[in-house]
């Protein structure tokens, strides 16, 4: 069973815990944010590799972006992936998921044989979820989308899909994509042997002149979405502390919320 | 790159642009911006720019004006706003609502009409409903194929309406079936996505639509237009939007649709629906939430969160971290990569309030606050704060109310 993962390398938002605003220019003042795999991903690399321990077969992790990338890849081939591919050309940036999605489709069809693509349910970054039905849809391939659990059986594909107040039991047959929560398991920490492994393996790295693809269809050229502005939230003003006694706090607070009619 | 440059004469050195940049992809080279490689075109660095000394530019944009671009559509045979009026087991959900809300007001700014998409098998009375509640018009394909949500038969029915009827605009509520289905869509029409809206508006010069979204954690806002492909399609966050008055006499005009389905064209199966059984997590319906933090040490403690709420007839929330943890399961979970809530009454205990929480939850009515740290950022949008040891102070409120009654 053969598993291609996409991956993304993303700036752990998450770790941004406060959230400070220049006041001269109202813009964004950044602690630095490390550059990490995005937490959805990390689980769809897991799974990728829990199906080859139980299936045989070879995982590749594939992903678009700068050179810096390959940190990313190599995480992954150090948690037990077999091959990894970085899509990176200067012509690749800047793309919205539509062109992202293409980009992605037009690789793993290069790559040729596969039985299966995961992702993570959505980057961190972006948050955006499309890139994963995106490909199935440039790949024509049908989709499962939030799945906590898969199964194999005779060659189908058996998923369970999280909606907002149930599950769903879906069938597919493969090759299909899934896009992954992170209840469907637990990522690995690398061993250092396969640490001491990443870093001797070789990332293989495709331009766009090595995938011969249509040039206004990737990066920015190919994106049907411009960003026209960039600015910082509002967020609501501050209330009042209340002091006293927990005793005195909790009184309080109770009447507060009865005069306000909350209660 | 090719897309972005710094205009070496206008570029006054003074590093607003790096510390704008979220990826490290601006340096200072002899007092000047110089932008690397790994630059995403996010264009942060533009709008931090004082100076209006850094440009990002599409060089396709010209060539396309010019003529070349043979492929492009004509733009002005799409006309309306639609939107996707979703249903499950029959019930329209309450994001349908809100989009028709929503979709009367960019409707009205473009002085155009407002039309629901309805998709299902038996859901006679629905479409009427749809107009009391703010639509011109109905496209109704009803077939047993389109009874629940299957990504393929849904993508082709809306293909073929788009491609017949051609919206301007296409609004699909941010939900586990709208963000899967948006994609396929938009990716097989090759027409502009932008995922979880928490703002729309009309630029009325341009006759477009602009689209508000949080990214980056709701660390900041991207306002994003596509300005060259129809129909303009947004998936649009639940509990954001604003319904209309319904009206039982308003007159709309519902139009059958005839779908071309057939069984083959199944890629997937739906073999069965299974209900989560706890009965408080429907949290977007909530009026109250309690939600519990990484304060609480573990998952056990989440008692205490579960009895205030229970007494208070409320829904049980959970911090990232704590789902992280794996102390609560992520249907709980609150923020940005978890449900966007904006009840009456949130009270956030042992949360310590990260950027990706808040904007799950700050539209709530009133937020109370606990937590042992008093420069705890949650307590910058709480309406009402206390600065103590959760472990006292939640079960003496949870037994107060208990003995007093929750209404006074």
């Amino acid at each position: 069973m053969d598993i291609i993962v996409c991956i993304k390398q993303v700036p752990d938002t998450a770790s941004l815990h406060t959230l400070k605003i220049n006041p001269k220019t109202n813009t964004l003042m950044r602690d630095t944010a490390p550059a990490i795999i995005n937490p959805f991903d990390e689980n769809a690399i897991e799974e990728g590799i829990r199906l080859k321990e139980k299936y045989a077969g070879e995982v590749t992790v594939l992903s678009m972006g700068p050179p810096q990338v390959e940190k990313a890849l190599r995480d992954a081939l150090a948690m037990g992936a077999d091959n990894a591919i970085l899509l990176s050309d200067r012509s690749f940036a800047g793309a919205d998921t539509l062109a992202t999605s293409y980009t992605l489709a037009e690789a793993i069809k290069k790559i040729g044989k596969f039985d299966l693509i995961l992702f993570g349910k959505q980057a961190i970054d972006g948050d955006t979820a499309q890139v994963g039905p995106g490909v199935a849809e440039c790949l024509g391939l049908p989709q499962i989308t939030y799945v906590r659990k898969i199964e194999i059986e005779n060659g189908k594909l058996r998923a369970e899909r999280t909606l907002e107040d149930s599950f769903e039991l879906v069938e597919a047959e493969l090759p299909a994509v899934i896009t992954v929560t992170k209840e469907i398991n637990t990522p690995r920490y690398p061993s250092l042997k396969g640490i001491m492994k990443s870093k001797k393996a070789q990332i293989t790295i495709w331009s766009l002149k090595e995938m011969s693809i249509d040039s206004d269809r990737v990066g920015l050229e190919g994106s049907s979405t411009q960003v026209i502005r960039i600015f910082t939230p509002e967020m609501r003003s501050k209330g009042e502390i209340l002091q006293g006694t927990s005793e005195d706090v909790v009184d309080t607070l109770i009447n507060k919320l009865r005069e306000r009619k909350v209660l | 790159m090719e897309n972005i440059k710094v205009i070496l004469e206008k570029c006054t050195g003074c590093k607003l642009c790096v510390k704008a940049c979220l990826f490290n992809a601006i340096e200072m080279v002899d007092k000047k911006a110089v932008i690397k490689d790994n630059c995403n075109l996010c264009g942060a660095c533009v709008e931090a720019c004082k100076s209006q000394a850094i440009q990002i530019s599409k060089k396709s944009a010209e060539s396309r004006l010019s003529g070349r671009g043979s492929e492009e559509k004509d733009l002005s045979a799409y006309k309306g706003v639609w939107v996707f009026a979703e249903q499950r087991e029959g019930k329209v959900i309450p994001v349908t609502y809100e989009l028709l809300g929503e979709g009367r007001k960019l409707a009205s700014l473009l002085q155009e009409e407002l039309s629901a998409i309805l998709l299902g098998d038996k859901l006679d009375g629905v479409p009427s409903e749809l107009i009391a509640c703010g639509a011109d018009k109905v496209y109704f394909a009803s077939d047993p194929l389109l009874s629940h949500y299957r990504n393929e038969f849904y993508t082709k029915v809306i293909v073929d309406m788009i491609s017949q009827y051609k919206p301007e605009i296409f609004l699909i509520g941010a939900t586990t079936t709208g963000r899967s289905l948006a994609p396929r869509i938009a990716a097989r029409i090759k027409t502009g996505l932008t995922a979880d809206c928490t703002g729309l508006d009309i630029d009325t010069e341009k006759k477009i639509l602009l689209q508000t979204r949080p990214a980056f954690g709701g660390n900041i806002m991207a306002t994003i237009i596509s300005p060259n492909h129809r129909p303009q399609m947004a998936t649009v966050r639940p509990r954001v939007m604003k319904r209309c008055a319904k009206q039982d006499s308003r007159n709309g005009e519902v139009i059958n649709v005839k779908p071309q389905l057939s069984g083959e064209g199944a890629l997937t199966e739906i073999l069965k629906v299974i209900k989560v059984e706890e009965k408080v997590v429907d949290l977007q319906e909530a009026d109250i939430i309690v939600s519990g933090g990484r304060g609480l040490g573990r998952a056990e403690n989440f008692s205490i969160i579960r009895e205030l709420a229970e007494v208070l007839g409320g829904a049980v929330g959970a911090s990232r971290a704590t789902v992280d943890a794996g102390w609560i399961p992520s249907y709980h979970q609150v923020g940005q990569t978890g449900k966007t809530v904006g009840p009456k009454l949130y009270i956030a205990c042992g949360i310590s309030g990260a950027v990706q929480h808040l904007v799950g939850m700050q539209n709530s009515e009133t937020i109370v606050a606990i937590n042992k740290d008093p420069n705890a950022p949650i307590f910058n949008v709480a309406t009402y704060g206390i600065v103590g040891d959760l472990f006292e102070i939640v079960p003496l409120l949870t037994k107060k109310l208990k003995i007093n009654g929750v209404r006074s």
